[in-house]
């Protein structure tokens, strides 16, 4: 409650709050704004924003229609950046948790295998992945989630660390709790703030990655995505920039609306740096 | 010496893991749909099947995949990094040619960055809350918010088509082949957009956390003392401050070498500079998944080299490592 | 209040303010004082007195939005709180200067001693390098650190704490301050380097005819060090005099009962003790091996080395030693926290060291442990209810029975059942530890291992904590190990003591034979470090 009142104080973090929920209102509303498929023609190539009331926000080259290709890529936006957070926090925990508690050869073999996804540049990984599985929005979003673990692995070990030997786990312990209790009813409840507050940078870069990724033209060409329409906007980019420059506004608004809302939880969470 | 010694040992540490790696990559990568062979077959413009064994026993891919795992790694110790039949070389002679470009543009970018995130984060960490904070920790946000393709994309519209300052791609001017210090010039103009471009997002995050480093240190007990002592603000920044709120941004150095250069793909492929991350690019469309795993193992191993200068520069700024060795 | 002719620094009706939102508006209001120079100042009180405020608003250091609204601090005939920041920067360091509680942490990691030292004169004298390393060597000398040339270019974790404490002691007197301010210097202290510092700060404070103000919540050290008394308590002066006459004929209520709260060196009667063991520890050992890649390099600590020790049915055996003493090790050690090497632990016909996790965990209701930290030791996010009623739970009870079991322990540790719907943060220090000591009893133990149940308690929370646990004791049947770094609080609550140096037991035997004549020459170091001398020994207080 405390948190929630600590939230709403920020006004960066309410903003982000607003801009956040702006984009998810976008998504949700695609199919009734927009009903006609967002990549079907729709009119004539390369209409300027604001010069055609019928297409506020122009059309790209092959004549689609901008604002919905805008409205329908918050939504393959959303649904990758959360579906593959997702999945990068619970291998992130699953894999931190048992190496900080168990620590000994668990931890050590756990962490080669973090420090080795660490090691291979995340981009090129992702590269790697969809060069084997192909570029579905199934497999771009798990690819997503499989390269962006390593830090919530770290972040969540290091919590399991610090707090394995806590005087009120070391109670629980000589209390006659099991391994499991230890690790989900006292442990695991201590080590979450500061790894769902990490959760924000995780969609924000997700939503980076795969937008970078279909940019270069290796995610599913087959959903109207942001990255997309920018990778299609570059071919007449000496004139008609516009058809790049709307649906990057579009991405940096949701990562900025992501990243708020992620540091004002971190600030709500934790008020000790705050009153700094 | 006991520095080197102890960054040695994490050096030492850090071959099972590109050797975990390597396997992990390369067993993936058997998994892909088509092999060298049928990249090669298509670049011929197909061929029969009998033409298509003979060149699968020639490459050795007719084997079974442990025995094609070890024989990699055993012609890896030798550098040989196999043939690469799209470029029609070795891999690791094109890996070389395209090594300086990206080299170059990372060490650019995290040079900008690092300078800037450390002046930006130290600016707004003494004017906390103020408005030269707000300014700067805003502009943060937005910078690390932004793709940077599109950063780039707009920096090009900006720069060179309308401006006309800089040049939009490409390492050198291709028309006229510049030498000496001109060609030095003409490299550094090629270079201003992409290493921005490459930059931006890692100095975001380099100044959010030198402002961060930078508060925290100056909340704590030593600072205090400086200040008891009779030390101006200024002094107790330069000489209490600095060097200790430093040392979170120098391992995050080491931990986001890697983001670096997977970044560079992408600005890489935005101003069509001929370098390691447009190789990667290249290779997967091409299918050329020899250079690609050569690519996998020769970024980790830059990765872990900027590891290795990271540690040996914390080590000489926090005397502390070098006692629990 | 305060007459003083040569005061070096007079404090008249000094306020502070603290930021809206804090527990209390002021956290020091109408505060006068005066310090004349040659004398030792001590300022006592509990945690939230305002005690340390005090030392900071002289320095105006103080944290942001906490101000000064009203008073004087006349120093050298300068009003302080009038003083610009560039006089106050003169008068930091070479007027008035500060020591502090943790000097790990008030030392700057990465840069060497001596350069710390040398900074002093760097920033108010213009002398040459040379002349300052020599001054530096000399200062390092004069506060008696074992080869000053190496500490000086030794970096602060390369230094003991008691060493570290002394460099801070040679910075603060590097210019000859009129005033020392020492704000808990010794609290981190083991008890015998806080008597070798105690007695340093003394010598050097005669020698240079230093005033020192000296901030503690020691009566103590207060009996050992003060020339004079200033007794605090929620920011304000609650009486101040000669030491001898505010500590043996204190005038107000809560001073009195302050000084009745301090627990004498004096052991109450002995009890009757049982011929019965109920637990007998022999022979146990247990090593830390530390660092080392594939065995080089390793180091190996001994923590605990072939202890043997028995407790009686019912009685209270002290185990007493400093810090890295392997008392907190062999505490985990009996309660299996950590697995001991050799040796056996022997409680109710069975040998507890020879059990696996899982016949442990079935038997752990046998022997229960309360924990030193109150804060540390209750899970933040389970109501007090919960955290009591989880023993049970765990093993076997229904949930609403342990609940309703949970509110009756409550009542027995003196705690309101009502409040048993808090979190813990809701609660004091002291309510936490008696939550941690009702988890404890929630199982009906027989063996209870308190590990410094009351050493992050304040004097007075802590003597009404010992009386709990005395009173239960008594109750319920217990049989306690207390472990404690603290031989007062042993000589209180203890039957039977045993003194570890080094992870050894050195001595053992009556709590009254082993302080009233101590054999072993550690032993002696232990009880002739206890600050306070006559007063720690006979001062007049509410036994437990």
């Amino acid at each position: 409650m405390d948190a929630l009142k600590r939230y709403f104080r920020s006004p960066a973090a309410v903003a982000g709050l607003i801009l956040l929920l702006v984009v998810i209102a976008m998504a949700a509303s695609a199919s009734f704004l927009y009903p006609r498929d967002p990549l079907a023609l729709a009119g004539r190539p390369l209409i300027w924003p604001f010069s055609n009331p019928r297409f506020l926000l122009g059309t790209d080259n092959s004549g689609r229609d901008i604002a919905a290709q805008i409205f329908y890529g918050a939504r393959i936006s959303l649904l990758i950046g959360g579906v593959a957070t997702a999945i990068a926090i619970l291998i992130g925990i699953l894999v931190g948790a048992f190496a900080g508690y168990y620590g000994g050869w668990v931890d050590n073999v756990l962490m080669r295998i973090t420090e080795a996804f660490q090691t291979l540049p995340n981009f090129v990984l992702l590269l790697v992945l969809v060069a084997v599985f192909g570029s579905t929005l199934t497999t771009v979003t798990i690819a997503v989630g499989v390269v962006s673990w390593p830090v919530p692995a770290r972040l969540t070990r290091a919590e399991f660390l610090s707090l394995r030997n806590r005087e009120f786990v070391q109670a629980g312990r000589t209390l006659g709790m099991k391994d499991l209790q230890l690790i989900l009813g006292e442990i695991l409840p201590n080590a979450m703030p500061p790894v769902i507050v990490y959760a924000s940078v995780v969609m924000a870069v997700a939503i980076l990655l795969e937008s970078a990724l279909a940019f270069l033209r290796l995610s599913d060409p087959n959903v109207a995505s942001w990255g997309n329409l920018i990778g299609l906007g570059r071919d007449v980019l000496r004139v008609q920039w516009y058809v790049s420059a709307i649906p990057g506004i579009a991405i940096l608004v949701t990562v900025l609306a992501v990243s708020l809302v992620g540091q004002g939880l971190n600030d709500a969470l934790n008020p000790r740096l705050k009153s700094r | 010496m006991r520095i080197l010694g102890l960054a040695g040992r994490r050096l030492a540490a850090s071959i099972p893991t590109l050797i975990l790696i390597l396997i992990g990559v390369f067993l993936l990568l058997q998994l892909a749909p088509g092999d060298t062979v049928d990249a090669l077959m298509a670049q011929m413009g197909g061929g029969d099947a009998a033409t298509a064994r003979e060149l699968r026993k020639f490459y050795g891919l007719d084997l079974s995949v442990p025995v094609q795992l070890g024989n990699y790694l055993w012609r890896l110790i030798r550098l040989d990094l196999g043939f690469s039949s799209i470029y029609g070389k070795p891999v690791a002679t094109v890996i070389l040619e395209r090594l300086p470009p990206t080299i170059l543009l990372m060490t650019a970018s995290l040079s900008f960055a690092f300078f800037f995130g450390l002046l930006f984060g130290v600016i707004a960490a003494r004017g906390v809350n103020r408005w030269p904070d707000t300014l700067i920790s805003t502009l943060g946000l937005i910078f690390y918010a932004t793709p940077s393709f599109w950063f780039g994309l707009m920096a090009i519209v900006v720069f060179s088509i309308y401006l006309q300052w800089l040049p939009a791609g490409g390492f050198q001017d291709i028309g006229t082949v510049q030498t000496g210090i001109w060609g030095v010039i003409d490299i550094a103009k090629h270079l201003v957009l992409p290493t921005l471009t490459l930059g931006l997002i890692f100095l975001a995050i380099y100044l959010r956390i030198m402002r961060a480093s930078m508060l925290e240190v100056l909340n704590l007990d030593y600072v205090r003392t400086a200040r008891a002592k009779g030390l101006d603000e200024t002094r107790v920044v330069t000489r209490h401050v600095l060097r200790n709120a430093l040392l979170p941004m120098v391992t995050l150095i080491g931990l986001q070498a890697g983001t670096m250069l997977g970044g560079s793909v992408v600005v890489e492929s935005v101003f069509s500079l001929p370098g390691l991350g447009r190789l990667a690019y290249e290779s997967v469309v091409q299918r050329d998944l020899n250079t690609l795993l050569g690519i996998v193992f020769v970024s980790a191993l830059l990765v872990i080299v900027v590891n290795f200068i990271v540690d040996l520069l914390y080590a000489r700024l926090d005397p502390r490592i070098a006692a629990e060795g | 209040m305060s007459e003083i002719a040569d005061a070096v620094l007079s404090i008249e009706h000094l306020g502070v303010s603290l930021p809206k939102g804090a527990d209390r508006p002021h956290a020091l209001s109408d505060v006068s004082l005066s310090i004349a120079s040659n004398e030792i100042l001590c300022v006592v009180g509990e945690s939230g007195s305002g005690k340390s405020m005090m030392a900071n608003a002289i320095m105006r250091l103080l944290p942001n939005e906490v101000r000064i609204d009203s008073g004087r601090m006349v120093f050298e005939g300068r009003d302080l709180c009038a003083a610009s920041v560039a006089e106050m920067r003169q008068v930091r360091g070479a007027g008035i200067a500060m020591i502090f509680q943790e000097p790990m942490t008030a030392l700057n990691p990465l840069r060497t001693i001596g350069d710390q030292i040398a900074e002093m004169f760097s920033i108010h004298t213009k002398l040459s390098k040379p002349e300052i390393s020599a001054k530096v060597l000399a200062l390092l000398e004069d506060v008696r650190i074992p080869d000053p040339k190496v500490a000086a270019k030794a970096y602060p974790h390369e230094l003991s704490g008691g060493q570290r404490q002394r460099a801070m002691i040679a910075m603060a007197l590097a210019l000859d301050p009129k005033l020392l301010i020492a704000d808990e210097p010794t609290t981190a202290l083991d008890v015998t380097t806080q008597a070798q510092i105690l007695k340093l700060i003394r010598d050097l404070q005669q020698r240079r005819k230093t005033a020192v103000l000296f901030i503690t919540h020691d009566f103590g050290v207060v009996a050992e060090i003060a020339d004079r008394v200033v007794v605090m308590q929620h920011g304000v002066v609650v009486e101040q005099g000669a030491a001898a006459q505010v500590l043996n004929d204190p005038r107000q209520p809560y001073t009195k009962q302050l000084i009745a709260a301090v627990p004498p060196l004096k052991a109450p009667p002995a009890r009757i003790i049982s011929g019965k063991n109920i637990l007998t520890i022999s022979g146990v050992s247990k090593t830390y091996r530390t660092g080392g890649f594939l065995g080089r390099g390793a180091r190996v600590t001994p923590a605990v080395q072939d202890v043997s020790l028995y407790l009686p049915r019912g009685a209270t055996l002290g185990i007493v030693g400093e810090s890295g003493s392997g008392k907190s090790t062999l505490a985990r050690c009996i309660v299996r926290l950590i697995d001991p090497e050799t040796g056996s632990i022997v409680l109710g016909g069975k040998d507890w060291a020879k059990l696996t996790r899982e016949e442990f965990r079935r038997e752990t209701r046998h022997i229960q442990m309360v924990f030193q930290d109150p804060f540390a030791s209750l899970n933040p996010r389970r109501k007090a209810a919960e955290l009591v009623a989880q023993g049970p739970i765990v093993h076997g009870t229904p949930r609403a029975e342990a609940i309703a079991e949970a509110k009756e322990l409550f009542a027995l540790v003196g705690l309101d059942p009502s409040s048993a719907d808090r979190f813990p943060h809701e609660f004091s220090g002291g309510q936490r530890q008696r939550i941690g000591l009702a988890r404890a009893l929630a199982l009906k133990p027989d063996v209870l291992v308190a590990d410094e149940p009351v050493s992050a308690l304040d004097v007075s929370v802590q003597a009404q904590v010992l009386k709990l646990l005395a009173g239960l004791r008594q109750q319920l049947g217990l049989s306690i190990i207390f472990i404690t770094h603290d031989l007062r609080v042993a000589a209180q609550i203890c039957d039977l003591v045993a003194v570890m140096k080094d992870g050894a037991v050195v001595e053992q035997g009556l709590a009254a034979e082993v302080f009233g004549n101590p054999q072993h020459p550690y032993t002696q170091a232990l009880l002739a470090a206890i600050p306070g001398g006559k007063f720690a020994r006979e001062h007049a207080t509410a036994t437990v």
